[in-house]
């Protein structure tokens, strides 16, 4: 009797302790619209009218939501590059270069073998991305495993480079006889099917089955545990026989390949081609949206859902309202400033 | 490969790294003290977009550097406010700053896209008046150019040589230290930003009001990022950012050259030289010359009971 009084007394204490959260996340989201309500005005529009435009837009009807989906789809799975890593204390801030080195590998491999079907041609493609990303994702983990650099750094400078040998390929040896800015069109067989008519691909399933792979593994393996050993003292997980260096090295590579795939995903499910230049912070954001939610699979979910509407919103901005569409990145950094910030009246004591 | 051509590569050499190496100047005087500024490309952004669009309604280039300048501090009080007030991780709030840059950026310079403006005056190189008209035009620099090697001596000269300096890089090394030995960690990294702040304004007022003299969303193009490498490959030290801007600087005036002298090379290959070549150094200095990063970059500073 007790004890079930006290697991009553737990679940309700959770339950607050959720509602809490909603409830501060929801004051934060409120704060921060509230500024940026302030720039509309200066600008001469209506803020509540814009709003509703955005809400409506997004969530207001299935075709808005589906491109939410299309929209969070590779955010979730760049912060879950990000999240992977940052359980054995690595700061992948690269994910951005993987996503590009994952994009490059899997176009070479849609261009090259664009006529075999697609049941051979898709999983060489996924292989591919994946092995993109986690190359790039090997050269900072090695770096770092050895003693030698910190990964923050070599994944920081490898951002950087990446876009540039895509840019090079694709300006060199890719470019479709039209456009010097793109590749050719992939076949179809090279095109991640979609779903129920919409832009949806099948990528939201790979999504969806990592974050719970991830959330299993860190739970109920042995690898979980001893990630989760490494994590809180290094030092004394070495001591106990946990190869570290090992767990360095290949946990930041599968983060690379989950990066790559997700650079594997924008080319053959959402353009069907290789930009310059085409992810624009998709992998910062997978960083912010991993860091927002510490790290947890539904914080990863809920937080991406969340920044997603804001995205897609931000399209209404140029076309209803004229202004430019990058001007929706100040509402998105309003809400993770507040976010960051943690205002006093809203957060409780919490004892690290 | 004539020789007007070699000193016109030099000449845009000079002009493009001039901007860098006041962006870096910033950046080192930050992470002196102790903090990583990721948001740089944002910073630059909203600088270069305010200072723009104040000479484009002014008229007066002057009024639109000190703008930028201001505009520059503002924005690393933003980053200071997070992370030094509020304690947030600062590679986050960084980025978060950098988006922030994106979007308010577009806002300020929305009405300025292609807007025509009087850039900051140019007056030649003393002595190079003697040259024939077509190698002396190449030699006209504007204010800036001129004071950027001075600002990067005085800031080393701060940095090293004096007490405020000691006190900053004391808090970058230690703050727990700096706090007991009387100084105030939060007020310092304040200064920095500010100052760092300061000096990144003022490399995007070079860009966009003295170099390009036109404003478009992004028109950074990963400067920021460059910057940051900058200050790893120069170790932190103001007098060797100097060198460092002129090599970064130099890898896209050598592509120029090259293109002119008809040699294929990608310019995007090039355009990973500076990258690779920091990435390259951090491992050559790897095990041996661990300590030159201040040693709490990064850290959160949690006040000291």
């Amino acid at each position: 009797m007790r004890q079930i009084l006290n697991a009553l007394k737990r679940s309700d204490w959770v339950g607050q302790k959720y509602v809490n959260a909603v409830l501060r996340y929801v004051f934060m989201m409120l704060f921060a619209f509230l500024l940026f309500g302030i720039i509309l005005l200066i600008s001469g529009k209506d803020p509540i009218q814009s709003y509703k435009d955005i809400f409506s837009s997004t969530l207001g009807s299935a075709y808005g939501l589906s491109e939410v989906i299309v929209t969070m789809t590779p955010l979730l799975v760049t912060a879950l590059a990000v999240a992977l890593p940052s359980r054995i204390i690595l700061i992948n801030i690269g994910v951005e270069g993987q996503l590009y080195m994952g994009a490059c590998f899997a176009t070479w491999g849609a261009l090259a073998f664009g006529h075999l079907p697609a049941w051979i041609l898709l999983p060489m493609m996924i292989l591919l991305g994946m092995a993109g990303g986690s190359l790039w994702a090997f050269i900072p983990g090695y770096l770092r495993a050895m003693g030698i650099v910190n990964e923050t750094i070599t994944t920081l400078l490898l951002n950087s480079v990446a876009p540039m040998i895509v840019s090079f390929f694709v300006f060199g040896f890719w470019h479709s006889p039209m456009d010097t800015n793109k590749t050719a069109i992939f076949s179809p067989s090279a095109r991640l099917p979609t779903l129920f008519n919409t832009r949806i691909d099948l990528s939201l399933v790979f999504a969806l089955v990592l974050l719970t792979l991830f959330w299993l593994v860190m739970k109920y393996t042995r690898w979980g545990l001893e990630m989760r050993a490494i994590g809180g003292n290094p030092q004394a997980a070495r001591r106990n026989g946990i190869p570290v260096k090992l767990y360095l090295i290949s946990i930041m590579c599968i983060g690379g390949a989950i990066a790559g795939l997700a650079g594997m995903a924008q080319v053959s499910g959402f353009y069907g081609v290789l930009l310059a230049n085409f992810s624009r912070g998709i992998g910062f954001m997978g960083f912010l949206i991993s860091w927002l939610a510490g790290g947890s699979p539904l914080g990863i979910l809920l937080t991406s859902f969340v920044i997603s509407i804001i995205i897609r919103g931000g399209n209404l901005l140029q076309l209803t309202i004229d202004l430019p569409y990058a001007v929706i990145n100040v509402l998105l950094a309003f809400t993770l400033f507040v976010v960051l910030a943690r205002p006093n009246f809203l957060t409780q004591r919490k004892e690290a | 490969m004539t020789l007007l051509s070699v000193l016109g590569v030099l000449s845009s050499a000079i002009f493009s790294g001039t901007s860098l190496l006041y962006t870096t100047l910033g950046e080192i005087i930050g992470q002196r003290s102790g903090i990583v500024n990721l948001g740089l490309e944002g910073v630059m952004l909203v600088s270069a977009s305010a200072g723009f669009a104040v000479t484009a309604i002014t008229d007066n280039p002057y009024l639109g550097v000190l703008v930028s300048i201001i505009a520059g501090g503002l924005m690393n009080m933003i980053l200071g406010f997070l992370v030094i007030s509020r304690r947030a991780n600062q590679l986050a709030s960084g980025l978060a700053l950098m988006f922030f840059g994106f979007g308010l950026s577009a806002w300020i310079g929305r009405s300025y896209v292609g807007a025509k403006i009087k850039g900051l005056p140019r007056f030649p190189l003393p002595g190079s008046s003697n040259l024939p008209v077509l190698y002396s035009s190449l030699f006209n620099f504007d204010l800036l150019i001129y004071l950027v090697i001075p600002m990067a001596i005085l800031i080393w000269w701060l940095l090293f040589r004096t007490r405020w300096g000691l006190g900053l890089r004391a808090v970058g090394e230690n703050a727990d230290t700096a706090f007991a030995s009387g100084r105030n960690p939060l007020l310092i990294r304040y200064q920095a930003l500010f100052a760092g702040g300061l000096l990144t304004g003022l490399g995007a007022a070079h860009l966009s009001i003295a170099y390009t003299m036109n404003w478009m969303e992004y028109m950074t193009a990963g400067r920021g990022f460059i910057a940051v490498a900058l200050v790893i490959f120069s170790k932190w030290n103001p007098l060797r950012a100097i060198v460092g801007a002129l090599l970064f600087s130099g890898a896209v005036a050598f592509q120029l050259l090259l293109q002119s002298s008809g040699i294929q090379v990608s310019p995007f290959l090039l355009d990973t030289i500076p990258y690779v070549l920091t990435i390259l150094v951090l491992i050559v200095w790897g095990g041996t010359r661990r300590h030159t990063a201040p040693a709490s970059l990064g850290r959160v500073y949690q006040g000291t009971e």
